[in-house]
């Protein structure tokens, strides 16, 4: 377990030396920076103190700590899906329109 | 009276000439919209000089195509928008009749069917199982009764053109158009148009896609 730990130390302080620099050349907003600061923070609270899942569990009346990891992570990448999605369906909105009034635009050209 | 008729075209180069053609004899002003084809459909449609001609730069199907064409047409002072299709399937001959309840009787929207007496031949397995199962998602989506649900021959005024905005732009836009007849409470009528059929168009995957479409369309707004 231990050399899993620090190299997923490692992993999530890059990850959080790349955030700092995001917030830092005003690329991300210091709600954004301490939202994803904080959850990877928990990423490695989870690893260092695995019991903490399994309290958090019991408490939430789901048997194992890594069941509970499972089900967040199920949560949360359904919901990024659905972001994508959404974003995905107002770019195709965007570029139809982009390429309507290019044609409407050309055909008077003409 | 100007009178717009939109065809949105997608590799149709075997059949938009004689389409074309066959719409040269009368009082009509064509629109094709080109939507992306990688075969000759533009060459063929340039030598109308009559004929306009838009051409999307991506293809974006053929609701899109349709919208093009409808802003277009409003644009240039369209009273009467038809929508007719590149392949010949439709009879040039049934846009009278067509547009003649709009003129004579004040309907706002009329639409063509291929349930209504004139013979078309229409295969088996679309009378029978495709369309009953369109015409029942048209119903549970829209509750909308019409005898064709994915007819592309239609005809509207100008004052109801806003109303009938197209934003789906796959093949949905039929029933899409057929909800918004509904919703805002139009007057509509069907009239018996005939169908060739040479190929035989959407298949039932088609039909899924048209149905995912709408589904997709209720999440995202």
């Amino acid at each position: 377990m231990i050399v899993l730990q620090i190299l997923v130390s490692i992993f999530v302080l890059i990850v959080l030396g790349k955030l700092f620099k995001q917030w830092h050349n005003e690329k991300i907003t210091l709600a954004n920076f301490l939202l994803w600061c904080l959850l990877w923070l928990a990423v490695l609270l989870v690893f260092w103190q695995p019991d903490l899942t399994s309290y958090l569990a019991n408490f939430l009346g789901i048997g194992r700590g890594a069941d509970l990891i499972i089900y967040l992570a199920i949560l949360v990448i359904v919901y990024l899906v659905f972001r994508v999605f959404v974003r995905l369906q107002k770019l195709e909105k965007d570029l139809t329109k982009l390429i309507r009034d290019e044609a409407i635009k050309n055909a008077e050209k003409r | 009276m100007k009178i717009f008729v939109i065809i949105p075209a997608y590799n149709e180069a075997k059949n938009i000439g004689k389409v074309l053609q066959d719409l040269a004899d009368l009082k009509y002003q064509v629109v094709v919209v080109d939507d992306a084809s990688q075969d000759k459909t533009s060459e063929i449609v340039l030598k109308f000089p009559k004929v306009v001609l838009l051409r999307h730069r991506l293809n974006r199907y053929q609701g899109a195509a349709l919208e093009t064409g409808n802003q277009y047409a409003l644009k240039h002072g369209a009273d009467i928008i038809v929508h007719f299709d590149a392949d010949g399937q439709f009879l040039v001959s049934d846009i009278a009749g067509v547009i003649k309840p709009i003129i004579e009787d004040d309907y706002q929207v009329v639409l063509g069917s291929r349930f209504l007496g004139k013979k078309s031949e229409l295969p088996k397995l679309k009378e029978y199982i495709f369309f009953p199962l369109a015409r029942l998602v048209n119903y549970l989506f829209f509750n909308i009764t019409t005898t064709d649900p994915q007819s592309g021959f239609r005809a509207f005024s100008k004052d109801v053109a806003e109303k009938l905005k197209i934003e789906q732009d796959g093949m949905a836009h039929c029933s899409e158009i057929l909800a918004k007849i509904f919703q805002h409470k139009l007057k509509v009528k069907e009239v018996p148009i005939t169908v060739l059929y040479h190929h035989f168009g959407q298949n039932f995957g088609g039909g899924l896609k048209i149905i995912k479409d709408l589904l997709f369309s209720k999440i995202s707004k």
